[in-house]
């Protein structure tokens, strides 16, 4: 089995902690992927995990078997962990076919068994006709492929991919996505993906773990974090979700409550649990605003944008006109700057009470 | 069958060293050991036998060696001759660089060739050519009439000779150095001056000059340096000169008195090693002082000499007649006469000093195949340890990394006459075990190069490590590669550029080295780069120029040989490649 159990871990450079008490529970074969700004340690988790780094605190066990702790470390030749660099590293002085044998022949695996697993894991990344070459004749995406191979090759359970799409064009993320879920599919392999891009962590992964400041926000399945941020930081990096404060929040039973807003009365999804409270943060996303003809929160447009499918509008609501919003209006529509607009909110989530 | 499977059935390889001895752990120990012996035991010892000779610090005893008219006499003329020569050194070096790098001089990579030659010539050749230059058998002076009367005393026979040549010798030092800061320093910047009206005067004193500051200072840190420690020009102008330095002081009393003088030279190397250091330090903090890092350029400046192509180009090759041309010139007719003095014609032209120096001196012939094989050894055996050891300080943390890289760039500075005499206190006496000792064999010198070399066998190495992305090495150890593999079958091809420039820079410079084993040779156990003093010292002065024409001779083959097939090394490592 390859379930990765990371329990409270801690990791410092020097005066800095990079990684605050971390734990992570992944089951295996999953795809999980680590969601956060640069600086925030993702990276460092991941080199936690391989086994580059040391641990201050805490332990990771992969499989059942612990594989970090401060006082015992397993080396990254003796985890069997596959891991996609973020450049890839494949070996500029090996074919494509040694690059992918590599490991095999560390292994000890004898020729004809090599070059049989080699084909077999070459033809299924369709790069059987490019054995020979060498990674400086490759695009990027097959270098990709290349990488993913070595990984595939090695029938590693655990394959950690560090922000493999970062150095790609943006028309290549797609079909390389599609690439990684097949990889996925193939291998069943547990796989620990980190990115700074939300939409290829809300695509791919199971589940995401939203990352900050060497903590962990929240670890969800992608639409509830969508739908259901734990935090406000969280509601706020996630598809420009906008949080505000709302008052007399009233739980209507059956995961519902009403709220005002803005001297409106709105209606928001809430936490079961969820109790009667004066004050509390709510978060939506620019979607879930619409025009309404009937009595609404009145709005002032400073900006709007042309965005193909919808019409972006940047408006300045509320009864003092100073709480900038963000609107997606869905086309035809037309709007022009300094219009008075009326609009009225269809969904929101009731942020839980951190203290309670 | 599953890879995990296989890898658990698989017995481990080193199947007799205890587990926590297998890789990284046993590559570490053996760097430790091999710095620890040939570089910090030695010194220690050195440091040990200089301040507690008989097991206690006496005071009264250093400041009396110290203190003796002498003594401070030549630590004096060691300081001004070697702060004079780095003065002397930075000028010249810091004009050619900004003449090649920001004109459209012609002719340039000829002339960076010949201007980076002397470096690469063995210090006691240079002098004894210079020597030559000055006598009647000079083809450029003695044609021009112009050599010394004979009686009249040499001209470079004293300090300001001394600094000269050390000035000479040192400045493509410089050169090399602000040539890297020029080549940093992004056009625009330049181009920025220019379109705010300044000059071209005003472009070098106001924009270029303060910042290639870091640069100009580096190299005149490294010129101090090898100034303070060069062995061969300070003997062979100063010891006939009577201009006497620590350097000279310390050979010389350690050929009169023997391993009786041991501890008090060792106080006076001890002093060497305390001025370099000094030195290298403040050079260093002053180029620091107001550094500005500029970002790498795509394109350098350059400016066009107009008007003044050809006074510039006479003048810098006229520079390269006087140094290069007038020197060698000297020292190949001094090869082919019968005896010092003799001008240079047809009656008396002879290969008889080639024809000795190639075959019938059986010394000469015995040095050199010594030279040649401890060379070889060096190279064969430092090259590997460099590339495993610039694997730890460029890849690892913590305190053996930070020991391993003070002592590898301890050993970079310090004089190879320290060196020297470190190596004879650390193996006067019988080794364990074996109950012979090694001083007087060969053994010593070649642990002496050990010692001396491997930091420049470091150098070039360490700059193909920053090429190189770390994740190449990550991924192989993922694959289950251990270390000793890794650094064969992934490390090695990526460095092998810079690791075989390094093996070039080493191979040169120890094939005639002198600084070193200056002390270390016995009847037993000669090499060919102290040949030259021996052989002038004892007044076969032809003989010794057909030995120093030889060494220049392989030396401009090797370098030939480099530029022929060394296409694919890494640019910026061989220093006389443009």
């Amino acid at each position: 089995m390859s379930d990765i159990r990371i329990d409270a871990i801690s990791k410092s450079f020097g005066p800095t902690q990079v990684l605050k008490d971390v734990s992570l529970a992944i089951e295996a074969g999953e795809f999980v992927a680590v969601l956060g700004p640069s600086g925030c340690g993702k990276t460092t988790l991941l080199r936690c995990l391989a086994g580059f780094e040391q641990l201050d605190g805490g332990h990771i066990a992969i499989g059942g078997e612990t594989v970090s702790a401060p006082r015992a470390h397993v080396p990254p030749e003796r985890r069997g962990i596959g891991v996609v660099f973020q450049n890839y590293a494949l070996w500029p002085h090996m074919s494509v076919a040694q690059n992918v044998a590599y490991g095999l022949k560390i292994a000890g695996i004898p020729r004809a068994e090599r070059m049989k697993r080699v084909s077999r894991v070459l033809d299924l990344v369709a790069l059987g006709p490019l054995a020979n070459r060498r990674p400086a004749d490759l695009s990027g995406g097959q270098r990709q492929r290349v990488a993913l191979a070595r990984c595939l090759a090695m029938e590693s359970r655990v394959v950690l991919l560090d922000e493999p799409l970062a150095n790609l064009d943006v028309h290549l993320r797609g079909a390389l996505e599609e690439e990684f879920a097949a990889f996925h599919a193939r291998s069943g392999a547990t796989m620990f993906y980190i990115t700074h891009d939300q939409a290829e962590a809300l695509a791919l992964a199971d589940r995401v773990a939203v990352m900050n400041a060497g903590r962990i926000l929240q670890f969800d399945r992608p639409e509830a974090l969508f739908s259901q941020p734990a935090s406000e930081t969280v509601a706020g990096f996630i598809g420009e979700g906008r949080v505000l404060e709302a008052e007399d929040i009233r739980p209507l039973g059956n995961g519902r409550a009403a709220a005002s807003l803005m001297g409106q009365t709105v209606e928001l999804r809430c936490a079961p649990g969820e109790r009667a409270r004066g004050r509390a943060k709510i978060s939506f996303h620019p979607g879930d605003l619409q025009l309404t003809e009937t009595q609404g929160i009145a709005a002032n447009v400073t900006r709007a944008t042309y965005r193909g499918a919808y019409l972006r509008a940047e408006v300045m609501a509320g009864p003092g006109g100073h709480v900038p919003l963000s609107v997606n209006i869905a086309a035809p529509a037309s709007l022009t700057r300094g219009q008075r607009i009326t609009l009225a909110l269809r969904d929101g989530w009731v942020i839980p009470d951190a203290a309670a | 069958m599953s890879l995990t499977e296989t890898l658990s059935k698989r017995p481990l390889r080193a199947l007799r060293l205890p587990r926590w001895l297998t890789g990284e752990a046993a590559l570490m120990l053996a760097l430790v050991l091999f710095v620890g012996v040939l570089s910090i035991a030695p010194l220690a010892r050195l440091a040990w036998a200089a301040l507690v000779p008989q097991g206690q610090f006496d005071a009264s005893r250093i400041a009396d060696i110290l203190g003796g008219r002498r003594v401070v006499g030549a630590t004096l003329n060691t300081i001004w001759i070697s702060v004079a020569a780095t003065c002397l050194a930075t000028v010249a070096g810091t004009l050619a660089a900004l003449l090649t790098t920001l004109t459209d001089m012609r002719a340039r990579t000829l002339w960076v060739f010949g201007f980076v030659l002397p470096l690469m010539i063995p210090p006691q050749v240079t002098a004894l050519a210079w020597v030559q230059a000055f006598s009647p058998s000079s083809p450029v002076l003695g044609a021009l009439g112009l050599s010394l009367p004979p009686g009249t005393r040499h001209p470079l026979y004293s300090m300001g000779g001394i600094i000269f040549l050390l000035g000479l010798y040192n400045a493509p030092l410089v050169f090399l150095s602000v040539r890297a800061s020029l080549q940093r320093l992004p056009a625009s910047l330049v181009e920025a001056a220019h379109s705010n009206g300044a000059g071209r005067g005003a472009v070098i004193r106001d924009i270029i000059l303060p910042l290639i500051r870091g640069g100009v200072f580096a190299g005149a840190a490294l010129a101090f340096v090898s100034s303070i420690g060069n062995f061969g020009i300070q003997a062979m102008l100063g010891i006939p000169a009577r201009v006497e330095t620590l350097i000279t002081m310390i050979y010389r009393r350690l050929n009169s008195y023997g391993p009786s003088a041991l501890n008090d030279m060792a106080l006076l190397a001890l002093l060497l090693a305390v001025l370099t250091v000094i030195g290298m330090t403040l050079t260093a903090w002053l180029g620091r002082k107001g550094d500005q890092r500029v970002d790498s350029a795509h394109r350098a400046p350059r400016m066009t000499l107009g008007p003044w192509q050809w006074p510039v180009g006479l003048a810098a090759w006229g520079y390269l007649l006087v140094c290069l041309a007038l020197p060698l010139s000297a020292l190949f007719a001094a090869a082919l006469v019968r005896g010092y003095g003799q001008p240079l014609n047809a009656e008396t032209i002879t290969f008889e000093n080639f024809a000795n120096a190639l075959f019938h001196h059986k010394g000469i012939r015995e040095a050199f195949v010594t030279s040649f094989w401890i060379t070889c050894t060096t190279v064969a055996v430092l090259i590997p340890v460099a590339v495993a050891l610039g694997y730890v300080l460029t890849w690892r943390r913590g305190w053996v990394a930070k020991l391993l890289r003070l002592a590898s760039e301890l050993a970079y500075a310090l004089p190879g006459i320290i060196i020297g005499v470190a190596m004879i206190l650390f193996f006067l006496r019988p080794l364990p075990f074996i109950g012979t000792g090694l001083y007087g064999t060969v053994w010593v010198i070649l642990a002496a190069y050990f010692s001396n070399f491997l930091a420049l066998a470091l150098r070039p190495i360490l700059g193909g490590y920053a090429q190189i992305d770390r994740a190449l090495d990550e991924a192989a150890q993922l694959a289950g590669a251990g270390i000793f593999t890794r650094l064969r079958t992934i490390i090695l091809p990526s460095v092998a550029p810079a690791a075989t420039a390094a093996g070039i820079l080493v191979f040169m410079t120890a094939i005639n080295e002198i600084q070193t084993s200056v002390l270390l040779v016995s009847s037993r156990a000669q090499t060919i780069g102290p040949m030259i003093i021996f052989l002038e010292e004892a007044g076969s002065s032809t003989l010794a120029a057909a030995v120093g024409c030889l060494m220049v001779l392989l030396v401009l083959a090797l370098m030939g040989l480099s530029l022929v097939f060394g296409r694919r090394l890494p640019e910026g490592v061989l220093p006389w490649r443009d």
